[in-house]
């Protein structure tokens, strides 16, 4: 029986009822519709399985483990410098970001610090990975939403970035370059120069997807008031990066902590939104990647000559200990809770994923949306699959 | 390390003031319920919570010191792994392993431990927050009611750990096939692809030109997954 009074469980009973109005005038009847595992909007293998009374979703989850890899475990039998081959493949659009909090957790157990020189060329390298990531996403959301001439200058932009990438580090995708201690190698002569450039170009992609895009009235409509997260949900699902600036959470790891990276030699801003729709969370990526190439361009000129590599033993072993870094990445908070038992490898890596919580909030944040825009909010929260999977 | 942005400097205090005060004002408002504690300074803060007030204690730590962001919550298994690290020749008898149980910051009775992180939203002031599970029955309160985002990464403990949460009625497999058995994340789950086939670092030992180090071999040889 409901208590008089439970004004929740009146409601709920209201709505249900309201629901039985509907079914009845409409004659509708209760459809399971399967999205994915193989589709355009999942960045990977991410089945959604929505519930739908009509055109509205009743109730979605989504399935994951389509590429579950087991890296936690994987990495108990490796050592320290091997886990970088692994968590290059966890995000792998910004696999040069994945390897840095897990080096600095490394090396903040062995008490060792990179040289300046190689913090900063960390910075950077970081950053550019940012951009590589993010410069995708916002040309694949154009084709979420039906416009196809965003992901045409997406990746012929992106390309100029992982140029920059793979003449640094010699891969293009998997860049395997940070080491404890500093970096593999020097830059290459040159590379300066043509950064500049390209992140001139790359301002210039910003500025033609703000007028292809965000100026756009469908864009607008398919966006504005969508899929919107409050502050206090998105902080209890532990959302991270441009999902949280979206719901006015002014939190941004590369400047409200201190790690060993050179973020804060630079003069950049932390964009936030007060409006937590899937428009504000697009919105803040833009002006993200703006910021990085501005990051990218002070940095450049003010790396100072020096070595790139520590003094480190060429058998590596990690003393006893646990520590937590975590970093902002391109998709969000990405962080290692490494435990090490002084041995040759990790003895327990927790990887705490960014997309793995940001997804986790949709079956909560579909509840209730039209089908077309369960697209618009799965692209503007912005995943990739091996990031939930691991 | 999740400092104020003011503590900007690499120096390292002998005594972190932040922390012990932080520490402090935890113990006023968990009382015995906080078994024990561990603060590296300049870097971060442990706790261990009862087993039995896991669930009061972080809404406590949500409310009254207002740890309002859920980073992740997860668990160690603390046994060190009878396979070691997967490189014994399977065609020789495996050798003799320390198997005694050490736990790790703020201590542990028990073989698993579940941990979470959380985060003061606001001054960005983070913690990691331990509780012992029992060896018996492996199983603690759900915080599903606290932070909405424990929901998924308790269903990843549970399926990783066998570890069960008390108040989550979902705690369906999120990446494994129905029927698996075992728990793959415990240390006593052999990793089969290292069982089936020696690890080719075990072979591949031949001196690299110009170096004198054996091992370098083993180190350097960059295999894909397994």
């Amino acid at each position: 029986m409901t208590m008089l009074g439970d004004r929740q469980q009146l409601s709920y009973i209201a709505s249900q009822a309201a629901d039985a109005r509907l079914n009845l005038e409409l004659e509708t009847e209760g459809m399971t519709l399967n999205i994915g595992p193989q589709h355009p909007a999942t960045h990977g293998t991410l089945r959604i399985i929505a519930r739908l009374d009509g055109e509205q979703v009743v109730w979605a989850e989504p399935a994951c483990g389509y590429m579950h890899r087991g890296y936690e475990k994987l990495t108990e039998v490796r050592t320290f410098p091997q886990v970088t081959t692994l968590v290059n493949r966890i995000d792998w659009l910004g696999s040069f970001a994945n390897e840095v909090p897990f080096i600095l957790a490394a090396e903040k157990l062995m008490g060792v610090e990179a040289p300046t020189r190689a913090q900063y060329i960390r910075t950077i390298l970081f950053e550019l990975s940012r951009i590589a990531n993010v410069s995708l996403f916002l040309g694949d959301l154009g084709v979420q939403l039906g416009a196809i001439t965003p992901v045409f200058l997406a990746f012929r932009d992106r390309e100029y970035v992982l140029n920059l990438i793979e003449s640094a580090t010699g891969g293009r995708f998997h860049p395997n370059f940070d080491r404890i201690g500093g970096l593999k190698d020097d830059l290459p002569a040159g590379w300066i120069d043509e950064t500049r450039a390209v992140m001139k170009k790359l301002r210039n992609f910003c500025d033609q997807i703000e007028d292809l895009l965000f100026g756009n009235e469908i864009f607008q409509s398919r966006t504005r008031g969508i899929g919107v997260i409050p502050r206090d949900v998105a902080l209890q699902y532990g959302l991270s990066g441009a999902n949280l600036r979206a719901s006015g959470v002014d939190w941004d790891l590369r400047r409200d902590q201190t790690l060993p990276m050179m973020w804060n030699k630079a003069d950049w801003k932390v964009w936030t939104h007060p409006d937590g729709d899937s428009f504000a969370r697009c919105w803040i990526r833009l002006q993200e990647t703006r910021e990085s190439t501005k990051i990218v361009d002070q940095l450049l000129g003010s790396i100072p000559s020096g070595p790139v590599m520590a003094k480190v033993p060429k058998i590596i072993k990690v003393p006893e200990g646990e520590a937590w870094v975590s970093t902002e990445n391109p998709l969000g908070e990405m962080g290692y809770y490494v435990v090490s038992r002084g041995d040759l490898g990790p003895f327990r890596v927790k990887i705490r994923s960014a997309s793995f919580n940001n997804i986790s909030i949709t079956p909560w944040l579909l509840r209730g949306v039209y089908v077309p825009d369960i697209v618009t909010i799965l692209a503007s929260l912005y995943f990739i699959l091996g990031d939930i999977d691991r | 390390m999740k400092q104020l942005s003011s503590n900007s400097e690499t120096t390292t205090p002998a005594v972190d003031v932040v922390r012990e005060q932080m520490l402090e004002a935890i113990k006023g408002s968990l009382g015995d319920a906080l078994i024990d504690s561990h603060i590296k300074p300049g870097d971060d803060l442990w706790i261990r919570v009862r087993t039995d007030s896991w669930r009061t204690s972080v809404q406590k730590l949500r409310d009254v010191h207002s740890f309002d962001y859920f980073g992740f919550l997860s668990a160690i298994d603390w046994m060190p792994s009878p396979y070691g690290r997967g490189e014994d020749d399977p065609t020789e008898p495996a050798p003799e392993r320390d198997m005694t149980i050490r736990s790790g910051y703020a201590g542990g009775d028990t073989r698993m431990q579940v941990f979470i992180r959380i985060v003061n939203s606001t001054t960005h002031f983070g913690l990691t927050v331990k509780v012992d599970v029992a060896d018996s029955s492996p199983s603690v309160e759900s915080l599903i009611t606290i932070f909405a985002g424990a929901n998924w990464h308790e269903r990843e403990t549970h399926e990783m750990f066998g570890i069960d949460f008390v108040g989550h009625n979902d705690l369906r497999n999120m990446y494994l096939p129905v029927d698996f058995e075992g728990h793959p994340l415990r240390k006593d789950f052999p990793l089969l692809a290292r069982m089936v086939k020696p690890w080719p670092g075990i072979v591949d030992v031949e001196p690299l030109p110009g170096g004198d180090e054996p091992e370098l071999a083993a180190q350097d040889s960059k295999g894909g997954d397994a």
